[in-house]
């Protein structure tokens, strides 16, 4: 799925300027380009929208490098805390007191695997707006997810529906967007808050419906598959 | 209100020292080495790191080629029926679009929105509404994959889109509803 969409992503882009360039230098009714101007005091990258592509691509290729170079200390320092919380048996309470939710959302997962409390820490940091954790311990928890998956490179069921409940995050203190309306001068920046947390689990509820029709209609499809991978996650 | 939100400012500052200080002490109390056992979790923070950077990078420089193309403007030009239909305001529209894409991008456009047409206006309430309901999803989606080195990523994309037409749509509805 991801294949087409970021090929497609990538073709419209380049036809679209290519496309917007073409129209904008030879057809428009008063044109800009190579007749109404010398070449030289032009400075076709960030006049033309292929030039805009170009450097943009550039751009945002530094800036991957700079996020996840970024990311890397504060990795770190929560991955430590997690160690120590796992060997505490921290995880594992946290693990058995969100239980029934746990067994409806993650069925495959045994009951206190250290994946259960990743995702729940995970879930928490977003509600309260901690994005700096929330990351660092979404990773942790996909790394515990990836230890029952049986076909490494590929996403599993548990996966997927922990990837949609983190996208549709619901967050009780929607801080950039407050701090952000306070400084444009707001009357009531954190008018909000309520309707974000409304609309943030609608967003939740469709998306663990989606994911649920889907591994349903999976199941049925397939069910020999997922029975042996249910045997060897509980061998783990 | 005011109580609500400095409760909930002091709680964010608050809740990583409390949570330092609990798991460290119950790790502490129970005979956990816990410089040791620090140090041994954060060793693998450089590897993920290092191990996102490739998914990472091709996720932003598609991102970053698809928004410099103008490919946004056909596409709210495209969807603008459907959100005549829902009683999006037309401005609010590449908010929308923004918003699964990019964080830093949908900032700007929230910002630009606020500003251009009001803070407490309809429209800066569904934008501001909108940034605060939904997350990233594209980069969400290439960060927590990339970590676990995983190309196939199945269902989790649409799922996560359909998450995100949700929340757009029902901030829009709830803000026009209560505006």
């Amino acid at each position: 799925m991801l294949n087409h969409i970021w090929f497609a992503m990538i073709l419209l882009a380049i036809l679209i300027a290519a496309g917007s360039d073409i129209y904008n230098e030879l057809l428009a009714p008063q044109p800009t380009g190579i007749s109404g101007q010398k070449a030289e005091t032009r400075n076709l990258n960030e006049e033309t929208k292929l030039g805009r592509v170009t450097s943009a691509a550039l751009e945002g290729a530094s800036t991957a490098v700079e996020i996840a170079i970024g990311l890397i200390g504060i990795m770190a320092l929560w991955l430590g805390v997690m160690k120590v919380a796992e060997e505490a048996g921290i995880m594992k309470i946290i693990a058995r007191i969100v239980r029934p939710i746990t067994r409806w959302l993650f069925p495959k997962i045994p009951e206190d695997h250290p994946a259960i409390g990743a995702m729940i820490m995970n879930i928490a940091a977003n509600m309260m707006g901690l994005s700096n954790a929330a990351t660092p311990l979404g990773l942790k928890a996909m790394e515990e997810l990836d230890t029952l998956n049986p076909n490494k490179g590929e996403a599993t069921d548990d996966m997927c529906t922990f990837l949609v409940i983190n996208t549709s995050a619901i967050t009780l203190l929607p801080a950039t967007a407050i701090a952000i309306r306070a400084s444009l001068g707001s009357a009531n920046p954190q008018m909000i808050i309520v309707p974000a947390v409304l609309a943030a689990t609608c967003a939740t509820i469709v998306g663990l419906t989606t994911v649920k029709i889907i591994q349903a209609f999976n199941r049925k499809k397939d069910v020999k598959y997922i029975n042996t991978t249910n045997r060897k996650n509980r061998k783990d | 209100m005011e109580y609500f939100k400095l409760t909930l400012d002091w709680a964010s500052i608050a809740v990583i020292p409390l949570i330092l200080l609990l798991f460290l002490s119950i790790g502490y109390f129970k005979k956990v080495k816990v410089y040791e056992q620090f140090v041994e979790g954060a060793k693998e923070g450089f590897q993920i790191g290092v191990k996102i950077i490739p998914y990472l990078v091709a996720m932003l420089v598609a991102i970053a080629m698809f928004r410099a193309s103008g490919a946004l403007d056909i596409l709210t030009y495209v969807l603008k029926p459907f959100t005549d239909f829902i009683g999006m305001p037309s401005e609010v529209l590449p908010m929308a679009m923004m918003r699964p894409l990019s964080g830093s991008g949908s900032l700007g456009v929230m910002t630009e929105l606020m500003k251009t047409h009001g803070v407490d206006s309809l429209i800066g309430f569904i934008s501001s509404t909108m940034f605060g309901s939904t997350e990233t999803t594209f980069y969400v989606i290439a960060v927590y994959f990339g970590a676990v080195n995983i190309q196939k990523t199945r269902y989790a994309l649409p799922a996560g889109l359909m998450a995100d037409v949700a929340g757009l749509i029902a901030a829009t509805l709830i803000c026009t509803a209560i505006f």
